[in-house]
């Protein structure tokens, strides 16, 4: 969908977060100078066209306990990467799973999962299982563990654009 | 941003319940915490006083909508590049001024240096990539999404 300067100043009001307060909308809606109902409306169709995929949080999954996290990348057959893609999506350990261009020749790999585990060790057997499960479509793979969160601000708009 | 983990006892059931609710995301109503207050026998203001204490300790990053540039006319694009270690940090700041750079983590690798480009328009990855190069000095590989094997993945608090 198109969105208009209402619907750019809607999430450009929340993209910091969402106000704390029993009628968050009712907020947003005094800031931007609209009604309420007009906010809902908006919200509700920026969330069915998909613009807005939640309004919820993102968990820390460091603070929670699930310290160890790799990128796992495999190189794995064109022709079968889409079902091999859904099937390793479903598993429960992984958050994102992505085909992705090769850059070759330094990067032969086109599947990306995220694996996630409390300690290295459960993210080493989870990639083993997700080896096991490619069998001979996969030529090569690897993991890059990530040793510092540099940003996580998430998607922001340009206010007025 | 935390990345120890919590001592054990800073989250209590009604906590962990809650992350694990607003994981799914709130409803688009006028009380939208309503529900849930109902839900964990506790009142809104003692909803929303939670909400701001996950995030003061760090158990939550953000509170509010998640967007997606595609549906919105626009696309994501993780980038990698090789950033020469003494020039490290020098890097992270010329990237990270880019409103365009949603989350950017170093791994251990060659490319050591990983980001994700945000933009509301699709046009807009190809220039900020490219100002990234020329700001830098080093090429950034572009990895664009082809096809997202999308799962309802939640880390269970």
């Amino acid at each position: 969908m198109t969105l208009d300067a209402t619907d750019r100043r809607l999430l450009s009001a929340t993209q910091a977060g969402l106000p704390l307060s029993p009628r968050p909308f009712a907020e947003i809606a005094r800031e931007i100078g609209v009604s309420e109902d007009e906010v809902l409306r908006r919200f509700a169709r920026l969330q069915e066209t998909g613009v807005v995929r939640r309004i919820g949080v993102a968990p820390n999954h460091y603070a929670l306990g699930m310290t160890a996290n790799g990128m796992s990348v495999w190189d794995v057959d064109d022709d079968m990467a889409d079902v091999l893609g859904a099937q390793i999506g479903a598993l429960a350990f992984v958050s994102h799973c992505y085909l992705r261009p090769r850059a070759l020749p330094d990067w032969p790999y086109n599947l990306f999962a995220m694996l996630h585990g409390s300690e290295r060790s459960d993210v080493e057997a989870h990639r083993l299982e997700v080896l096991s499960l490619l069998g001979a479509a996969c030529r090569s793979h690897d993991i890059l563990y990530s040793s510092r969160i540099l940003k996580k601000t998430g998607m922001r708009l340009k206010t007025g654009a | 941003m935390r990345r120890e983990p919590l001592p054990h006892d800073a989250l209590d059931t009604a906590d962990r319940t809650l992350i694990n609710m607003l994981q799914d995301g709130l409803p688009i109503t006028s009380r939208p915490f309503a529900g849930i207050a109902a839900e964990l026998g506790l009142t809104e203001a003692a909803v929303l006083l939670r909400i701001a204490r996950l995030r003061d300790i760090g158990a939550i990053t953000r509170f509010g909508p998640f967007l997606d540039a595609a549906a919105m006319g626009g696309a994501f694009c993780l980038c990698a590049m090789d950033v020469p270690e003494p020039r490290f940090d020098a890097v992270v700041t010329l990237v990270n001024a880019h409103p365009e750079v949603a989350h950017n983590y170093q791994r251990i690798h060659r490319l050591n240096m990983w980001f994700v480009l945000a933009c509301d328009r699709p046009e807009g990855i190809g220039q900020v990539a490219d100002r990234i190069e020329a700001e830098t000095g080093l090429p950034v590989l572009r990895f664009p999404k082809l096809k997202e094997f999308f799962i309802g993945f939640k880390v269970t608090a």
